[in-house]
């Protein structure tokens, strides 16, 4: 592997943990904030990206179709939380699992019929189409550089919300105490439906900004949570750092991974089985890479505070 | 439900009377060993195939429930131990090997083998983590499978023979197949009660409830909790092996995560902890999974949404729905 294709994959690495930022912090907020398990949380990116297919190509902007996908995937995610999760929150886990669960077999397949089992595309914004020049001989799409910004800019203000604002320390306090924090007088059900909006949101913006670069079909969600599980698991769950930490390290493992394990084994292996044992690993490694944090650090890299 | 008061008969509720619980076993083995003698009346041919795929799902639902009911762990990884007990008769029966008393050793240590490994990791986390991980775990053998290139990959394995015993072949009689899978539903019903009764079922069982205790009075909860994953991830490999030699037919997708879901909606349906409740969970889940099959081929926009019912407005599944019957007759 060259140096150039090496800053490539990097920049993909990045971009793809960015990504998976988005996905999992909603995830791992929700939990941290509610108890909840949410696997429905996949299925909310999926939609965020059928919207935004739909949107972009009824207004032919993508800016205006963005913001119209996030708008309807958060009340895609209300009127959920109000018909369905709202009744879950006091339930156990098992439950949670199981109903979301049943979210997901009815969402893929409403999407399924509504739009198609082929896959769709969303073309690439004007204004952020092209290629920047890094150095010689290496370009890199302006959209992905746009990705990167958009996740690290969420991030940033995610930040910003939980650590210094007034809801943000409601939020944490709502973490560590939630039967404290309603004796003080804080509506929780309120609070418990913004940060679920909120998560929501995040998800479907994800699966937006995801549209023009990977192919938009059914199911898309279902991969895409596992990562975030994996992602909270190894940065520790309900942290939102962790979330960011775990959701780097598996993007950037993971396309490491995949561009280099080939060539990496092509040094002791014949070319063919190289190439079968390579397919194999490189899906797994990210699994490893998880079993190898847990069993150093059961409570991933950055446990919350203030949970036991 | 959660805000309402504690009272004596919701506590039963997940509990069935002991009657229930020593009867309710006896009366669906009967049936199911009457079930080919309806067909012979007239029973379409088609039930007999789906039944017995019903209880081939039991036997794997029967031993999630051992480490979900009985031991408080939610395994959603389960789907690789079928995966691998099918992956083992498949690549052996491809292969030329198609002796069941090769086979089902070879398969047996390789779930054992595996359940040991990914439990020991699993086993050093509790609650979400445990789900999580075991679900990731699921997904590592799910994208193996995918990568064994030379036994059909993504597209999965056809199978030109089916397992023989010394060189018999068993499987080949529709009824002859039905009463096998019957036999080791019954087997591993009968094995699953004997571990739940015996001390170590009875040290699972305390650790679910209370760990920290039961770690105090002495015992390595951990190996318990480790043991009974293995004792579990054997018993849905021998699903495998019989899934495989029914469908004749291995392929990644008996791996996927929303198989392991649909494991634990199995035994969530029948009952947590009941262990016949995985049974009936099973037999529930797989017909009606039939028949709104053969009604649309949207199935699933109408099953989803019951899954989502069942679980706002039950609790403890049907073995629950019995006893809280008989409670409300008896009181």
């Amino acid at each position: 592997m060259t140096l150039s294709l090496l800053i490539v994959q990097l920049l993909n690495g990045l971009q793809f943990g960015v990504l998976l930022f988005l996905v999992a912090a909603g995830l791992t907020l929700v939990f941290g904030v509610m108890d909840f398990i949410n696997l429905a949380h996949g299925v909310q990116y999926m939609l965020g990206a059928y919207l935004a297919v739909t949107f972009v190509s009824l207004t032919g902007s993508f800016l205006l179709g963005l913001v119209l996908a996030l708008a309807a995937a958060l009340l895609l995610g209300l009127a959920l939380e109000f018909l369905v999760f709202r009744h879950l929150y006091e339930r156990d886990h098992l439950d949670q699992v199981l109903a979301t669960f049943g979210l997901i077999l009815l969402l893929n397949q409403a999407v399924k019929m509504i739009w198609g089992a082929a896959p769709l595309s969303v073309p690439v914004p004007e204004f952020l189409s092209g290629n920047v020049r890094l150095m010689d001989g290496i370009l890199y799409p302006v959209y992905r550089f746009a990705l990167i910004a958009a996740g690290l800019g969420v991030g940033a203000l995610l930040w910003f919300v939980v650590e210094k604002t007034r809801t943000g320390m409601l939020l944490r306090a709502g973490a560590s105490n939630a039967p404290m924090v309603s004796a003080l007088g804080v509506d929780i059900r309120k609070l418990f439906m913004i940060v679920f909006a909120f998560g929501t949101m995040l998800a479907g913006f994800a699966g937006a900004m995801a549209a023009p670069i990977l192919s938009v079909e059914p199911g898309m969600g279902d991969t895409v949570l596992i990562l975030a599980f994996v992602v909270i698991v190894v940065g520790g769950i309900g942290s939102i750092r962790g979330a960011f930490v775990g959701a780097l390290i598996v993007g950037l493992v993971d396309t490491l991974g995949r561009s280099s394990m080939n060539d990496l084994l092509r040094l002791f292996m014949a070319p063919a089985s190289a190439r079968a044992t390579g397919a194999a690993l490189s899906s797994m490694l990210i699994y490893l890479v998880m079993a190898a944090v847990l069993f150093v650090k059961p409570d991933g890299l950055l446990p919350a505070k203030g949970r036991s | 439900m959660a805000s309402a008061p504690p009272n004596p008969a919701a506590a039963t509720a997940r509990r069935p009377a002991p009657t229930v619980r020593r009867l309710a076993p006896l009366v669906i083995f009967a049936l199911l060993a009457l079930l080919p003698l309806a067909s012979m009346l007239g029973l379409p041919g088609h039930w007999l195939t789906l039944v017995t795929r019903a209880m081939i799902f039991a036997i794997a639902a029967l031993s999630l429930d051992l480490i979900l009911g009985i031991g408080g762990l939610i395994s959603f990884g389960h789907a690789a131990y079928i995966g691998i007990g099918a992956y083992g008769a498949g690549i052996l029966i491809t292969e030329g090997q198609t002796e069941l008393l090769v086979a089902l050793p070879v398969i047996l240590l390789a779930c054992a083998v595996f359940a040991a490994v990914t439990g020991y990791v699993s086993l050093r986390t509790r609650g979400v983590a445990f789900i999580m991980i075991t679900l990731a775990f699921g997904q590592m053998a799910f994208y193996f499978a995918q990568a064994l290139s030379a036994y059909g990959g993504d597209d999965g394995l056809t199978l030109y023979e089916k397992s023989t015993l010394l060189g018999r072949e068993i499987f080949s009689n529709r009824t002859g197949f039905y009463y096998i899978a019957l036999g080791t539903l019954a087997a591993c019903y009968w094995l699953a009660r004997r571990v739940v009764a015996s001390r170590f079922g009875r040290v699972l069982r305390a650790a679910r409830e209370n760990a920290v205790r039961v770690t105090i009075t002495g015992y390595d909860v951990n190996h318990v909790r480790l043991g009974a994953y293995v004792i579990s991830g054997m018993m849905a490999g021998l699903s495998g092996f019989l899934l495989a030699n029914q469908t004749d037919f291995v392929s990644p997708a008996y791996m996927s995560w929303s198989r392991s879901g649909e494991l634990i909606f199995m035994t969530v349906l029948g009952g947590v902890g009941s262990l016949y409740g995985a049974i009936l969970g099973a037999l529930a889940f797989l017909i009606t999974e039939d028949v709104l099959s053969s009604l649309t081929q949207n199935w699933k926009i109408i099953f989803g949404p019951l899954i989502v019912l069942f679980v706002l407005f039950t609790h403890g599944g049907i073995a629950g729905l019995v006893s809280k019957l008989r409670g409300r007759r008896d009181g």
